[in-house]
């Protein structure tokens, strides 16, 4: 238990609020007791506080005057910069000021700045197409530095913003990112290089995936709802999207990959525009575009062609319908079928 | 535009996004009303130019607590656009994942978003203050210990029919892409069980069948006497209501609207609940044609168009310089008129006698609002019990999708929020235009060109203030909030 409290406070600008969804299915423990065992007080979240108007007005005043200290600021959803740079897409209602501008402050008025989901990190879907809201992350614009704070930003804590990527969240990378900010168990090493906590981007969503087999053997998936691998042809990009997804599950069992469509790699900064269709694969020459980062291609080429010679005739058949047609076999396995029909027989 | 000073209410939170209210007040009644959407990000804008098929990719992103039904009505306008339709498995699993947004939506709205303005210190004098306090208080109260895991586990049925939730690419205009096999099945049916066991037990106090069942305001009465308030949490609201007199709360133009919801698997021209226009004041349900439907924008910050126009003409160009603006959101009409949508209207349209009895006594209002939620909780488990039942496993789930590289589509059905339509047109296989109009593009539009107001903003006058609210700016005054709670807004969808 931890005996300090720490607050919280939580404010959405540009986006859709799934990631408080998500967070609100935190399971086992739930959202509340996790908070609760992290010592961590919410002084506002906005679905879940009873203060409304001129109350959360007054809260946030007294934030950033220093007359109440505000430990963890989380940002969901982007920084609304248009139109013209103006913010006025955004207006905190009552307050006649963008939300911009509110952020800003709050950002330097807390020990640790959070950004939950890829919106409040580096733009994310608001920002995508022509951008029209003049979308930015608080500390990117998608790839690069900057954002509303500026790349050089540091919270009072000594951390930049803490970036939970991911459209959406899991819950529980949220619920573990604040945890470990509220025992001040989280540090500079613990980030990686977009300053994604590395507690789920030193993995990858190919990690667990239960296509790995087709992936080994390279027998594709062709349509939704078939079984095969979908990094061939549907626009799968799971080798390279740094997450646990497959290790961590989702709503009790799920996973992309799990539901029969292709992992878009929502926890990359700049995934909302990726150039081509989602769920097609781009090709060069028949070959995949997007292979794994680490790995040499001529090798992955070579590797490829010699597992498709080898694809059992199993995985050929089943990686291009719904359901398993063709079940694995053991050596020796006597058939149920044929026992019973001699006993029938007897 | 009135000269007089506004108060202004908001910022609104137990909302979905940012809203702010304006009031006329006079005395200790709101006599008139403006609802502002704040927040503009541009989606339509966003889609103009993508492949066709990715609008499946960004529209459930609009909204993360609506975030399936946008993805049904992006799916139902490119399979209205390509000619595409599910097979039974499809359109099976498409019903139960939107039903369990729609369902795990109510329930959020009624014990997380609603319920939790019955503990305020405004009411603290009250003779029922102290149980509803301690089980509905924001965040302390029992009530949200009981439902976040009850929501949680829930919630397992879309990891098991859509990978994840929100934000799945599971839906698609010709099924879904997560075939069910029988053990998934027997689990889906273990997770309804579990479902119904959470809502018989803390919800309802009695089992959704006698609930579904409750037929006329004197069989509600009757059934609420049966037991102490303290017995379910239905019984407790309906006592809260029938207390501060929410039936005389919040009463809008009395136009309904739903545009159906849930085909059935076998005759997809059929829906389990209809679509139609109820007209409340004449007892009169009307025929739903999509080509009646335009939007206004002469209050919106929008670039000026000299009428209003049907969403395959629509456009979406942002724009501060009409002075008339006050809000993101435009104004959708319905053969000219402002409606109201949500479990309500799609209760009324599809003559349910409890419903319909109820509006004939007091018309729309915060109560009904609330029953007719809680009452559609129990009509679609029964459903999606049978519907999960019905799934058979080794059958297909998704049909091929010849997507043309020209034409136009719409779909249109209701989110747990009411009635949301997607029209959309293709040149080159890519989006040339698409317009979304979602519930609370309805519920809470702002006035049109001919200076009639959406439902809210009517629903709000007469709207009483309390004696402590009157010189105090900073209070929002209690029934304003339950007003603009009643129709569970969701702002990121309304103006997207």
């Amino acid at each position: 238990m931890v005996t300090d409290t720490v607050n919280l406070l939580w404010l959405q600008s540009g986006g859709c609020g799934g990631c408080s969804m998500s967070l609100l299915a935190a399971e086992a423990p739930d959202l509340v007791t996790t908070l609760k065992a992290a010592g961590i007080n919410l002084l506002w979240h906005p679905s879940l506080s009873e203060a409304c108007g001129g109350e959360l007005l007054s809260l946030l005043q007294r934030i950033v005057a220093g007359e109440q200290r505000l430990d963890i600021f989380c940002l969901e959803g982007a920084v609304i910069q248009g139109p013209n740079g103006s913010g006025l897409f955004h207006k905190l209602a009552r307050s006649e000021r963008p939300m911009r501008d509110w952020i800003d402050d709050l950002c330097r008025a807390a020990t640790h700045v959070v950004a939950v989901g890829n919106c409040a990190a580096y733009g994310g879907i608001t920002a995508a197409g022509g951008n029209p809201s003049e979308a930015c992350g608080l500390q990117y614009s998608e790839k690069s530095c900057g954002g509303l704070l500026g790349g050089e930003f540091l919270a009072a804590g000594g951390l930049p913003v803490v970036n939970i990527a991911g459209c959406p969240t899991h819950p529980n990378w949220v619920t573990d990112t604040l945890s470990q900010l509220a025992a001040g168990e989280l540090g500079l090493e613990q980030l990686d290089g977009f300053e994604r906590p590395r507690s789920y981007t030193d993995h990858l969503v190919h990690h667990g995936c239960p296509r790995n087999e087709y992936y080994e053997y390279k027998a594709s998936a062709e349509k939704p709802s078939d079984l095969g691998c979908m990094m061939e042809h549907m626009g799968c990009i799971g080798t390279q999207a740094h997450a646990d997804c497959n290790t961590r599950l989702w709503n009790g069992a799920g996973s992309c990959l799990r539901g029969g469509y292709p992992c878009i790699n929502c926890t990359a900064p700049d995934f909302h525009e990726p150039g081509h269709s989602f769920t097609l694969t781009p090709k060069v020459a028949g070959i995949p575009v997007g292979l794994p980062t680490d790995m040499p291609k001529a090798w992955f080429v070579a590797l490829s062609a010699l597992a498709k010679a080898a694809t059992p005739d199993r995985l050929r058949r089943n990686a291009l319908v719904d359901h398993i047609e063709i079940a694995p076999q053991t050596k020796g396995e006597p058939s149920l079928e044929n026992r019973l029909r001699g006993k029938h027989k007897k | 535009m009135s000269s007089k000073p506004r108060r202004i209410a908001g910022p609104f939170n137990r909302v979905e996004g940012d809203l702010e209210v304006q009031l006329e007040v006079e005395g200790d009644r709101v006599a008139r009303a403006w609802v502002v959407s704040p927040l503009y990000r541009g989606f339509e804008q966003i889609l103009q130019g993508k492949p066709a098929l990715d609008a499946l990719v960004y529209v459930p992103r609009i909204c993360g607590i609506c975030s399936v039904a946008q993805s049904v009505a992006s799916a139902t306008a490119l399979a209205n656009l390509s000619g595409v339709a599910p097979p039974v498995n499809g359109q099976l699993a498409s019903n139960l994942i939107l039903a369990n947004e729609n369902l795990a939506d109510h329930l959020t709205h009624f014990y997380l978003f609603f319920m939790p303005d019955f503990a305020r210190a405004t009411y603290q004098q009250e003779p029922w203050y102290g149980a509803v306090a301690a089980r509905f208080q924001a965040v302390a109260g029992t009530a949200t210990r009981d439902v976040l895991p009850a929501r949680a586990q829930f919630l397992h049925l879309m990891g098991l029919l859509a990978g994840k939730w929100p934000h799945s690419l599971a839906l698609q205009p010709g099924g879904t892409t997560r075939a069910i096999d029988s053990s998934d099945r027997t689990r889906m049916l273990g997770i309804l069980f579990g479902f119904r066991q959470f809502l018989e037990r803390v919800l309802f106090g009695d089992s959704l069948e006698n609930i579904a069942a409750l037929s006329s305001v004197t069989a509600l009465q009757n059934w609420c006497a049966q037991w102490p308030p303290q017995h379910s949490d239905f019984r407790q609201f309906l006592e809260l209501a029938e207390q501060l007199h929410l039936h005389k709360l919040g009463r809008a133009q009395d136009r309904f609207m739903s545009y159906g919801v849930y085909s059935d698997a076998a005759d997809r021209s059929r829906t389990l609940f209809d679509a139609g226009v109820f007209d409340g004041k004449q007892g009169l349900l009307l025929p739903l044609d999509q080509s009646d439907i335009v939007e206004d924008v002469s209050h919106s910050w929008m670039q000026n168009q000299p009428q209003a126009a049907h969403p395959y003409d629509g456009v979406t160009q942002p724009s501060l310089d009409n002075s008339d603006a006050y809000s993101w959101c435009k104004s959708p009409r319905w053969q000219g008129q402002s409606m109201e949508v949500g479990a309500l209207a799609r209760q009324l349209v599809n003559r349910h006698p409890l419903m319909v009895d109820l509006v004939a006594e007091s018309g729309g209002n915060v109560r009904n609002r609330i029953v007719a939620r809680l009452l559609e909780i129990a009509l679609v488990v029964m459903e999606m019990e049978s519907w999960a039942g019905a799934l058979q496993p080794k059958e297909p789930f998704c049909n091929q999708l010849p997507l043309p590289e020209e034409g136009r589509g719409f779909g249109m059905m209701e989110a747990a929020r009411g009635s949301l339509g997607h029209w959309l047109s293709v040149k080159r296989g890519r989006i040339a235009n698409y317009q979304i109009i979602a519930p609370t593009t309805w519920n809470f539009s702002p006035r049109d060109a001919g200076g009639q107001p959406g439902a809210l903003e009517l629903a709000l006058e007469q709207a009483p203030l309390r004696a402590d609210e009157i010189d105090n700016m900073e209070k929002d005054p209690v029934a304003v909030q339950h007003i603009v709670r009643s129709f569970d807004p969701c702002m990121v969808c309304t103006v997207h």
